[in-house]
């Protein structure tokens, strides 16, 4: 019964996730690829001697189909870690309905999984980065991937052990000005990344990471509203049914 | 209908039960390195390592790389 639970809450969670990252791929196609085809535009006025001379896939492809195979998976992937997540968050964090849980989890894990790693190392269009820091960059932003959501769940569990004594307004203030506090701590610790070419388009930048951003609010925001119905119409059904048949009938 | 709040009025809604450890852990496990297992495809895989040598996946979700935040090249 509980594992057919956990498997319902997965399977409406990689959908969830995959409806989320088609709203995701709206706001990415129409928002972020002007940028980064100005930014490639840079890229190749400058051609100081970059790797990309044999085309294998071509740019149409890349900013329709490819974008959609990457953003899409994406999507469907957190889906199913905060599906995951969720179960484990269900009546754990307080007294939440599903619906609010799924929300309030969708948030944390936008900032967690997202915003603390952008802020240190946020998205780089194009012609920004140098080749050869290429497994640096990548390990120091997995790296702030995951010690993003270790401190999200340390913050959690602070809050849980404080709120006895302080309250659950207070145990949560004090929780969030750790999180924020470690979380600078890590940023002034970790080393600087700054790859931009001196003459690239600050517009360019912006946009481009604004947009970067915008996709991601998009996702768990979507994310978390449609997770949400599907997990309360899962949990808690309308009361109005004649008989008050378990919510999850399936054989496992 | 039993619910278990303080006063159990139309308006209170019904607080979802814990699913215990056990019964999560085993999905968190397979499903989650699945998942873990899709990011990696998706981030970083013929970027900073490779398990498929070549361009091709690089290349073909290079877009999606960049906007999704990931270091890309």
């Amino acid at each position: 019964m509980n594992s057919a639970i956990v498997r319902n809450l997965l399977v409406r969670g990689m959908l969830a996730g995959l409806a989320a990252g088609v709203l995701a791929l709206v706001v990415a196609y129409f928002l972020g690829e002007p940028s980064v085809d100005t930014a490639i535009g840079f890229e190749e006025s400058h051609a100081a001697g970059h790797e990309h001379e044999v085309e294998l896939v071509s740019r149409s492809l890349q900013s329709t189909a490819g974008l959609a195979t990457g953003v899409l998976i994406y999507g469907v992937a957190f889906g199913g870690i905060a599906a995951l997540a969720y179960c484990f968050a269900l009546g754990r964090v307080g007294r939440f309905t599903p619906r609010a849980t799924a929300l309030l989890l969708s948030g944390c894990a936008l900032i967690a999984v997202y915003v603390v790693p952008f802020l240190k190392y946020p998205a780089n269009p194009p012609a920004v980065g140098d080749g050869d820091t290429i497994g640096k960059r990548t390990t120091l932003y997995f790296l702030m991937m995951v010690l993003g959501v270790l401190l999200a769940v340390a913050a959690t569990l602070l809050g849980k052990r404080l709120a006895p004594r302080l309250g659950t307004w207070y145990a949560t203030v004090v929780a969030v000005a750790a999180f924020v506090l470690a979380t600078g701590l890590a940023y002034a610790f970790l080393p600087v990344v700054n790859e931009v070419p001196a003459d690239f388009p600050a517009a360019v930048l912006w946009r481009f990471r604004l947009s970067a951003l915008a996709m991601q609010v998009t996702l768990w925001g979507a994310f978390g509203l449609v997770f949400g119905e599907l997990a309360q119409r899962l949990l808690s059904p309308e009361p109005a049914k004649a008989a008050p048949a378990p919510a999850v009938a399936a054989p496992n | 209908m039993a619910q278990h709040v303080a006063q159990p009025t139309a308006d209170t809604p019904a607080l979802p039960a814990k699913l215990p450890i056990g019964a999560i852990a085993p999905w968190a496990v397979f499903f989650g390195i699945l998942m873990l297992v899709l990011l990696y495809f998706v981030g970083a895989e013929q970027g900073a390592t490779a398990v498929v040598s070549g361009e091709d996946v690089h290349e073909w979700v290079h877009d999606a790389r960049h906007l999704l935040g990931f270091p890309c090249h």
